[in-house]
């Protein structure tokens, strides 16, 4: 490294666009492995040749402002008003900031969430196991961050569920987030789980992520000053996307 | 202060309940003129149909400009112009079909030699059963000459760049299908 590159750090965002130049190199080890034998469904669904690096260009730190072409609305973000009557189960808010790893918030970005109803069925015509769905529970919910990358549903506490994946194997309770961020390289789809929760020692796709403060990141946290009085507990999970790359790296071709 | 990323978790067999919608395979307004399509099918390593998978396009327009969040590169004037398609496939068959308009080339970045990228799409691959997204890119098999000259496929084994070429099916239509694993494996990117 020359002399002026260590005195002179680069600027982290484009002055003009706010964007970066190239984002951090996804470090080994905190997603999980494609193929992962535990979650017998990775079996065949994973590349065996391996990856091949792309270097971050203009279409890697670009990204869509995709919540401009949906319709959108406040119920969208309250998955407990979306129907006539109430859904059954614990309604909770559930709340955070999408920020990237320097800290940054990421604002105007889009948070999409799916998850089961109260008894851990989901509405969707694959799921067949024998609990009720709610009438008046659609799960599904989306919510634009403002500009300081907050993020804020209201839902119902959504049950465990069983699945095939291995004698007696249930899912943890938890609610699927899909994060667009302000760019192709930063696009994350993941869960959020909730803390103490009874099937996290057997649950593969849980542990898939091999290090355990890893896998603490996934968790949510009960906020009592947060929580509506006579009316909702709140768990507060903030998400973390990559963020610029500090220096000008050597592309590893 | 920096901080540590979130993990990645599968997209699971129950996105359909949040994440498509019904314009979503749409990257362009109707009606745009020049609009194409691109239609494959996502197979496993058996050779099977995915047919619970979700696509993610992300492109420029004709002229190499993206409809950035934040008019990133200039900002695409084609009207309508999203440059983002989702296609949620919660069908038998596993195929997908995206309508766009074909993307300009956009430049390479000055640390990989700068010049021009031969146009191609950014695509995101998910699935119940990964565990993170795979990334690819569709480039154009009638774009000989640009191909021949973009940094990122010289850097892709010869042998495996055809599994990155949409081929063309006649009139305004491509084909480009995803293999996952096994033989015509498509090319998978670290990004």
């Amino acid at each position: 490294m020359r002399d002026e590159e260590m005195t002179e750090p680069r600027p982290l965002y484009s002055p003009l666009s706010d964007t970066p130049e190239a984002y951090v190199r996804e470090p080994p080890g905190v997603h999980p492995p494609l193929d992962y034998p535990p979650y017998k469904s990775t079996a065949l669904r994973h590349p065996r040749q391996p990856l091949v690096y792309l270097p971050h260009t203009i279409t890697e730190v670009t990204g869509p402002a995709l919540h401009a072409a949906l319709d959108m609305s406040e119920v969208d973000a309250d998955l407990t008003a979306q129907h006539d009557d109430d859904p059954i189960g614990e309604r909770i808010v559930v709340f955070g900031r999408v920020l990237d790893t320097e800290g940054k918030p990421l604002s105007d970005t889009l948070v999409e969430i799916w998850q089961a109803n109260a008894a851990g069925r989901y509405r969707h015509r694959w799921d067949n196991w024998p609990a009720p769905l709610d009438p008046n529970f659609s799960g599904a919910g989306r919510c634009v961050t403002d500009s300081a990358g907050r993020y804020r549903f209201v839902t119902i506490k959504p049950g465990p569920y069983p699945w095939g994946n291995h004698h007696n194997a249930w899912r943890p309770a938890h609610i699927h987030f899909s994060l667009l961020g302000r760019a192709f390289a930063q696009r994350l789809v993941t869960q959020m789980y909730f803390p103490g929760d009874p099937f996290f020692t057997y649950d593969p796709i849980f542990n898939s992520v091999a290090d355990a403060r890893a896998r603490e990141r996934m968790i949510a946290r009960f906020q009592i000053h947060d929580t509506v009085p006579n009316w909702a507990p709140a768990y507060e999970w903030n998400i973390y996307l990559r963020g610029p790359a500090a220096t000008v790296f050597e592309e590893a071709w | 202060m920096t901080f540590e990323l979130t993990p990645s978790q599968t997209v699971g067999p129950y996105f359909a309940i949040g994440l498509p919608w019904d314009a979503g395979p749409h990257a362009v307004a109707p009606g745009t003129p020049g609009a194409i399509t691109i239609a494959g099918v996502v197979y496993d390593g058996a050779g099977e149909p995915v047919p619970d998978h979700l696509l993610e396009f992300w492109q420029p327009d004709t002229d190499g400009r993206f409809a950035d969040l934040h008019g990133h590169g200039g900002g695409s004037e084609l009207a309508g112009f999203r440059g983002f398609a989702r296609c949620g496939a919660e069908v038998g068959d596993g195929s997908f079909e995206l309508v766009t308009v074909k993307p300009g080339p956009v430049p390479a970045p000055a640390s990989v030699g700068g010049g021009q990228q031969a146009p191609h799409i950014d695509v995101s691959v998910f699935a119940r059963g990964m565990l993170h997204r795979c990334v690819t890119r569709i480039y154009f098999a009638d774009e000989s000459d640009a191909n021949a000259h973009d940094l990122v496929l010289s850097h892709v084994p010869a042998e495996r760049r055809a599994t990155l070429l949409a081929q063309a099916d006649g009139g305004d239509a491509y084909r480009f299908d995803i293999r996952l694993q096994g033989a015509g494996e498509t090319v998978f990117f670290s990004i």
